[in-house]
């Protein structure tokens, strides 16, 4: 077991399943998903089937199952965004990403993450690409946000 | 305590503390449901069930509520009707338009539903579900676009087989039913037993057709195909013709399998004949060469596999033996070529069995020698019964027939495999007979019959005493197990199946059987044995035959390397 894996779960001794949620959170804060690995190890140390743990951690938005990439792409989807247009802006990152929300792009550059509310409505609609929030948003913006950190890169 | 309870306007009587569901089935009024398992503490989770009581808001699921004293309940009225026609019809907004393709048309709790409720326009439009298929698994196939979400797989596979293989996946409009991580069946911890194609209302869960490559072999010249059927089959297989449960039709199975054109016609009864002197050996030199005990049964390979994934270190006390299905297919492709003067290679090698997980064994590589499988092709007794019906056999107008010479010879021994509990029976019958050379005192082991989880009995020959232990349904398995794992069992013999009752109520049996119905086959079985003249393994003559003639002696090197395997550990994702 990663030596990362076993402080975690150093942390919850009883080990009782009503630990799981806290455990796959910091695993997932850890390594910025949770692989098959995490979850086979969260269930022989809860003593929970796999199927379960994965059936409950598919349940939440919060839990990734693929790596995070690069640039992780964060989008919001709260009530402001919604009617200000964020279906197209998230319609426009998939087409342009070829992922859908919770996937990472094949070559691990760019990942998407569909978030409830960011807080920040009178900027609605807007996305969060790594630590920078690009707001007021329309979809002809996305091609040119997503462009400019390819370009960044090479 | 009786309590009375008013419904439709009329005073019944209810025990107390009874659900309203099963105080209106008792007086004949028929609630619909999809999520309500018999035995099962109920969810509520359908709502197909809901009635109106009178001074409550919201409609109540009648399978989880209790009855109270003078309830006042509606169950047909408009309300009611109402919403439990929406639920189907939202049910079918998603659900895919190809009944007349599926598997289980005709044959379905959602069809059956739609047409009971008289849904016959289309009024709520939805987009359809489109899932991919699952084909990775041997035994099951999955198509998740058909599944309503009834959950009734999960539960068998959780609460009845602790196999915990499938759960809910995602959440809302997406959700599914998916393994660990999405994974294919065949990479998960399913042990292929078939329990939940058993519960499926729909065609969600259909077992993995292997009628066309049947079909193929029979039409193919060269081909010598031959068939076996296992010994609970022929009390299952009537009840696709409608028959009540619990007739024997093996004459009829014979004369229909012969009219569909398999050139032999064998039984594996014989070969659980088989099974009982090699296990009854095993045993026997086990306990003598204080060997690893309890020797435990290898015989079902659903529970094979769940060993060879969640018990890994008790691999070397199970059975070297092959099953019954396995050791026939074995005799049939090495003595049988050499005694009839066949290609084993232009053999093919049919067996129909009660269960799914025999289509996994068949396949597996510790059953293939030289590029030779035991077993070519396995049908469950639901494709048996499509194989009928495909080649226009009328079951009430044909003869019954005898099976082919030689391997259609069995013991009732043999024949009682089908029941959980019956190996050990025929084991304890044989066993004098190897250890000492006497005939048993006792035949009938009335404590190992029923369908109870565990079953215990013991049996004194000589000085020596075995104990046995029979476990059915695996979810009554994990106490022995852990005891076994820790060193302290105080059985010498063990045998465990992995579905309720044994073989007569497999995964691959007639859908839709209830506790009453696998009473009923297991009856049929005990009944044959009562009125067979062989009744006891080792007095089967061809047998003894084969001894003489191929095996040379039971444990000897020709049977170990015929009908013995091993079996490895096995990494899932458990």
């Amino acid at each position: 077991m990663d030596k990362r894996t076993s402080a975690i779960l150093a942390k919850y001794p009883r080990g009782h399943r009503d630990c799981l949620i806290p455990i796959l959170q910091d695993i997932q804060e850890q390594y910025g998903f949770l692989s098959e690995t995490s979850v086979t190890e969260v269930g022989l140390y809860l003593n929970l089937p796999s199927s379960k743990i994965y059936g409950l951690a598919t349940f939440y938005n919060q839990f990734r199952f693929e790596a995070r990439g690069q640039f992780h792409v964060r989008f919001c989807h709260g009530t402001s965004c919604h009617v200000s247009g964020a279906f197209d802006i998230i319609r426009e990152l998939e087409k342009k990403l070829h992922i859908k929300p919770g996937q990472t792009t094949r070559d691990g550059m760019f990942s998407l993450e569909l978030v409830a509310c960011m807080g920040a409505c009178h900027l609605a609609p807007l996305i969060q690409v790594n630590e920078v929030y690009h707001t007021k948003l329309t979809s002809n913006d996305i091609k040119e946000i997503i462009d400019s950190y390819i370009q960044g890169e090479e | 305590m009786v309590v009375k309870i008013e419904v439709n306007n009329k005073v019944i009587k209810a025990r107390r503390g009874e659900t309203i569901m099963s105080a209106l089935e008792s007086v004949g009024i028929k609630i619909p449901s999809i999520c309500a398992m018999k035995d099962f503490t109920p969810t509520g989770a359908c709502r197909m069930c809901v009635v109106e009581i009178e001074g409550r808001q919201g409609l109540v699921p009648s399978c989880s509520q209790p009855v109270n004293e003078w309830m006042k309940i509606k169950t047909h009225s408009p309300r009611v009707i109402k919403a439990r026609k929406t639920i189907v019809e939202l049910l079918l907004s998603n659900h895919p338009d190809d009944c007349l393709y599926c598997e289980r048309n005709v044959n379905c709790e959602l069809q059956t539903l739609a047409e009971e409720l008289n849904v016959r326009e289309r009024r709520i439009m939805g987009k359809k579900n489109k899932y991919k298929l699952d084909h990775s698994s041997p035994s099951i196939v999955r198509d998740p676009s058909k599944c309503i979400l009834c959950g009734r797989c999960v539960r068998v596979c959780d609460e009845r087989l602790s196999v915990f293989a499938i759960d809910f996946v995602n959440r809302g409009n997406r959700t599914i039913i998916g393994t660990a991580c999405n994974k294919d069946l065949n990479f998960s911890s399913c042990i292929n037993c078939g329990q939940c194609i058993m519960v499926c209302p729909t065609g969600a869960l259909v077992e993995k057709d292997s009628i066309a490559e049947v079909e193929d072999a029979l039409h193919n010249k060269e081909k010598t195909v031959v068939i076996q059927y296992a010994p609970s089959v022929s009390v299952t297989l009537a009840e696709t013709f409608g028959v009540k449960p619990g007739r024997d039709i093996s004459g009829l199975i014979n004369a229909a399998l012969r009219k569909i054109g398999f050139d032999k016609i064998f039984d594996t009864s014989f070969a659980a004949d088989l099974v009982v002197m090699e296990m009854s050996h095993e045993l026997m030199t086990r306990k003598k060469q204080k060997g690893k005990l309890p020797l435990i049964s290898s015989c079902c390979p659903a529970w094979v596999k769940y060993a060879e994934q969640s018990y890994p270190e008790l691999l070397p006390a199970l059975s070297t033996c092959k099953s019954p299905q396995q050791m026939l297919g074995a005799i049939l492709k090495t003595w049988y070529p050499q005694v009839s003067g066949t290609d084993p290679g232009n053999i093919f090698s049919v067996a129909v069995a009660p269960c799914t997980a025999k289509k996994f064994e068949a396949q597996r590589e510790e059953m293939t020698k030289k590029g030779l499988s035991d077993i070519d092709a396995v049908i469950t007794t639901r494709e048996l019964a499509k194989l009928i019906k495909l080649y226009g056999i009328d079951m009430n107008q044909i003869e019954a027939e005898e099976a082919d010479e030689p391997y259609g010879t069995r013991s009732s021994s043999g024949k009682i495999f089908g029941s959980a509990g019956g190996m050990t029976e025929a084991v304890m019958r044989t066993l004098p007979y190897i250890a000492g050379g006497r005939e048993p005192d006792r035949i009938k082991y009335p404590e190992l019959r029923g369908i109870k989880g565990k079953k215990e009995a013991s049996l004194k020959t000589g000085k020596t005493t075995y104990r046995f232990a029979v476990i059915s349904g695996l979810e009554n398995a994990a106490p022995l197990l852990e005891a076994i794992r820790a060193g302290n069992c105080e059985y010498d013999f063990v045998e465990i199946m992995a579905c309720a009752g044994g073989c007569i109520n497999g995964g691959g049996q007639p859908v839709g059987a209830e506790e009453n119905a696998v009473r009923a086959r297991m009856k049929a079985l005990y009944g044959i044995d009562e009125s067979e003249i062989i009744r006891l393994a080792h007095k089967n003559p061809v047998i003894n035959e084969l001894y003489r003639d191929f095996l040379g002696e039971p444990l000897g090197e020709k049977s170990i390397s015929v009908l013995h395997t091993n079996y490895s550990e096995r990494k899932v994702m458990l």
